[in-house]
């Protein structure tokens, strides 16, 4: 029976091809506008690290200017200045604990032929690694006492180890880096979280850096920091009186494992505040904040306003086909009372007709999403190709949306077939018959 | 006259169908109002001048690598020989470039001390040779003189006595009349005087997105810098001609650094601007597409009821109606529906307007605009109806003798 139906359908729809046509072009072109936005947009507010997102908390302490507050009092600075981040990874009250900023080097290789290598770099603490679960293909991370004893040692990406040696495992070799000579202690694979959770300061769909070194080689001014830095009291000469200064351009993220020790750790970040508020530190009220990874996320506004405003575009977008569509199916399904009052006439029964006409919509419905799912692919690499890199990675589409856009299109079909079906049902046959 | 009274009876019977098409209008209009009001307000921030000679300069990175080196001595070298090389007009070594995004900000405030109102703006670090190199207007006051220019340390607090604003800021310090601020000895930093001695038509900041970006300050620093741009305007005409010739003048005489990042000015804005670019783009597409699928289910529409009207078409034309009545009858019949999703559309508009306002902080969108997409609108519904018109004014009247 339900091959007969398709049959008919299949009748029908070519019967009117330039209808069908059009009805199958718009759910298309809906489909494909709403699929490229919400594809992006998933991707933009995807979890980077899922089964541990509720364990990471990035660290906010309110240091700033009593007169004049961060963000207009809205939020608390969103780095942290050295001074703090330096006392709080002495205290160690967290399970794992990670100091980091964005830093800038460059490797001079021992093969004279080979020009210098400009590298983005990472100088982060010890648990870095094992806190946001980085993989390695050789070595792995530095000890927290390499952190302590200020070492000279490195961890390079993929790519750059690619680039220097050949892919081989470098770990053991030493590598010149600004001047200094640096041991090389592991290989990371690729690793992209996107977007890229870590530090968001700087771009949160930027690639992940090319090398990593400790943090406290920045004070021993071994490796030059970069990023953002924003400060709002003047301080002294020099790079000490820099590093003693308010300024913000380092970044904390704890790992707790439970609610419980979440709730101690805020309160041993209140006490701190409180000890540092004798010094005359933090003049403004307290304001401490753990956010987790999603929380910290959504709080920087990651999913860009462009991205949004396009969702709601293309959803309206595909309202306005949807109601092509009604409007279409309904001329269509009325055109065809007659054939509806001879066939009720000759025995079919309201179901019956029901389903069939359901199946239809379904039919072009079905059409409707596959060409909204190719609309969609090629919509994203417009998207790509129009934003460049920072679109970078957002613009793929992974299984889920695929079998998301179909469904979306049938179901969205099947609804707005709903009303023309049953109005075509409710054709009066004898009616019908007696026009003929 | 015009049959309106018919039109509508004869509406009335076929509710849902017009209510859909003019849902559909309505629809329509209201995207493609606030669609054109972002491209508008996209538009606008993209026009703005940067105040740049921009078809004309390129800037490059100098970075060092080696230890122990004598930052001063090469920074004059270098600077002598591009300025010396022909096809250069001029070139200094700045802190940062407009519009690229990365850029240093300070504030200045009339009175010294940490509790005064103080006004922000870009700080360009720069030599006597800023503004010819930069290609801006000095529309009063004076520039920098060699003297003036000092040597910065890495990490140092200190502010040179000088400095040459934009007219933007200087109408900041000063509302009412901005050549006030000529002379006058403000503080930055909180508590250093520092002295305006020049006031410049434009010179943008380099965050395109900030409201302060027409505002910004040149001081006469040249900087001890691993890694320090020079900003580089040639001869019109001559940009990429002499882009590589300058990398290599530098990458040759000095072997303990890199030369990078060789940028024109034009590729920055592009760049700057490229989400601006692409989401003007995307909307422009919508708007096209969604006028068409609009204009086509008009079409289809029309075309079925004509069909399905045939007989009363003939029966009309058989009674004595023109080809020209027939016609008018379905366009003053879309005309109707159109009106309706009209007046539904422009409460959609103004509604998602208000969404868009106080959800990404845009502008109210003007009535203009709203004209526009009514009228433009009227004409696509009424393009659309055309040709099912014609072809309703071609059923010969003898249709109506026949049986279907």
């Amino acid at each position: 029976m339900f091959n007969y139906y398709i049959k008919v359908a299949w009748i029908s729809i070519l019967r009117h091809w330039g209808l069908s046509l059009l009805m199958i072009c718009a759910i298309g072109l809906g489909i494909g506008a709403t699929m490229t936005t919400v594809t992006v947009n998933y991707l933009m507010s995807a979890n980077p690290i899922p089964h541990k997102s509720e364990q990471l908390f990035y660290v906010q302490l309110d240091s700033w200017d009593v007169n004049d507050p961060f963000d207009e009092g809205q939020n608390p600075p969103d780095q942290m200045t050295f001074i703090d981040s330096t006392n709080l990874m002495k205290a160690k009250k967290a399970f794992r604990q990670n100091v980091q900023a964005q830093a800038f080097a460059v490797i001079e290789p021992s093969d004279p032929e080979i020009l210098p290598l400009i590298v983005s770099g990472r100088a982060n603490s010890a648990d870095f690694f094992a806190m946001f679960d980085v993989p390695f293909i050789y070595g792995s991370g530095w000890s927290s006492s390499a952190d302590d004893n200020k070492e000279q040692v490195v961890v390079l990406n993929k790519e750059t180890n690619d680039k220097l040696y050949g892919g081989e495992n470098s770990v053991g070799k030493s590598i010149k880096i600004d001047g200094n000579m640096f041991k090389i202690v592991g290989v990371i694979d690729t690793w992209e979280p996107k977007p890229r959770f870590y530090d968001i300061t700087t771009g949160a769909f930027n690639d992940s850096e090319e090398i990593f070194v400790p943090f406290n080689l920045i004070a021993e001014e071994k490796i030059t920091r970069s990023g953002n830095n924003s400060c709002w009291k003047p301080f002294g000469d020099g790079f000490k009186a820099y590093l003693a200064s308010e300024c913000i351009w380092t970044q904390f993220w704890v790992e707790l494992k439970t609610e419980q020790d979440k709730q101690a750790y805020l309160a041993f970040l209140n006490a701190y505040v409180e000890e540092q508020k004798q010094f005359g530190r933090f003049e403004r009220p307290m304001d401490n904040r753990l956010s987790n990874v999603m929380q910290w996320l959504e709080n920087q506004e990651v999913v860009a306003d462009d991205a949004k405003m396009m969702m709601a575009m293309a959803i309206m977008f595909l309202v306005v086909c949807l109601l092509n569509t009604v409007g279409l199916l309904l001329a269509k399904f009325l055109g065809k009372a007659p054939e509806i009052g001879l066939r009720q006439a000759l025995g079919a029964s309201k179901a019956t007709l029901f389903c069939q006409y359901l199946i239809e919509s379904a039919c072009i419905g079905l059409a409707g999403g596959i060409l909204g799912l190719f609309l969609a692919f090629l919509g994203l690499i417009g998207i790509e190709k129009l934003y460049g890199e920072n679109m970078q990675g957002l613009a793929t589409l992974d299984g889920n949306m695929m079998v998301l856009s179909i469904v979306v299109s049938l179901v969205a079909t099947l609804i707005a077939g709903i009303y023309p079906t049953w109005r075509a049902c409710k054709v009066q046959p004898a009616h019908q018959l007696k026009c003929q | 006259m015009l049959e309106i009274g018919l039109i509508l009876r004869a509406l009335m019977r076929n509710k849902i169908g017009a209510l859909l098409i003019a849902l559909q209008i309505a629809l329509t209009l209201a995207i493609m109002v606030n669609a054109i009001f972002m491209i508008q307000d996209r538009n606008q921030q993209m026009l703005r001048e940067s105040g740049l000679d921009e078809t004309n300069t390129f800037y490059l990175t100098n970075t060092i690598f080696g230890n122990d080196y004598n930052n001063k001595v090469h920074l004059q070298t270098d600077l002598h020989a591009i300025r010396n090389t022909p096809g250069i007009i001029d070139a200094i070594q700045i802190n940062a470039i407009p519009l690229s995004g990365g850029g240093w900000s300070m504030a200045l405030q009339h009175e010294p001390g940490d509790d005064k109102d103080t006004i922000g703006s870009a700080v360009y670090m720069v030599d006597d040779h800023a503004l010819n190199a930069l290609g801006v207007e000095l529309i009063a006051g004076e520039n920098f003189t060699a003297q003036d220019i000092q040597w910065r340390e890495e990490g140092t607090s200190k502010w040179p006595p000088k400095t040459i604003i934009t007219k933007a800021f200087a109408e900041q310090l000063y509302p009412d009349n901005w050549q006030l601020a000529i002379g006058k000895t403000f503080y930055i930093s909180q508590t250093q005087p520092i002295q305006i001695i020049g006031v410049m038509k434009a010179l943008q900041a380099p965050w395109n997105g900030w409201t302060g970006v027409e505002r910004s300050m040149l001081v006469p620093f040249q900087m001890e810098s691993k890694n320090s741009r020079y900003f580089i305007r040639t001869e019109p005409g001559r940009r990429d001609e002499m882009m590589p010739i300058i990398e290599k003048l530098l990458a040759e005489s000095d072997k303990e650094r890199i030369i990078r990042r060789v940028t024109t000015l034009e590729e920055t804005r592009k760049r700057s601007y490229r989400q601006q670019n692409a989401t003007n783009k995307i909307l422009t597409t919508v708007i096209i597409t969604l006028t068409l699928i609009t204009g086509f289910g008009i079409v289809g529409l029309a075309i079925f009821s004509i069909n399905r009207r045939t007989k009363q078409i003939g029966t009309r034309r058989a009674l004595g109606a023109t080809q020209w009545q027939v016609m008018r009858y379905f366009m003053v019949e879309n005309f109707m529906i159109s009106a309706i999703g009209v007046i539904i559309g422009v409460i959609g508009a103004i509604a998602i307007n208000m969404w868009l306002v106080s959800t990404f902080s845009l502008s109210p969108i003007s009535f203009d605009l709203i004209l526009f997409g009514v009228i433009s609108l009227f004409f696509v519904g009424q393009l659309a109806v055309l040709y099912p018109a014609r072809r309703a004014a071609k059923i010969s009247p003898a249709t109506a003798t026949r049986t279907v």
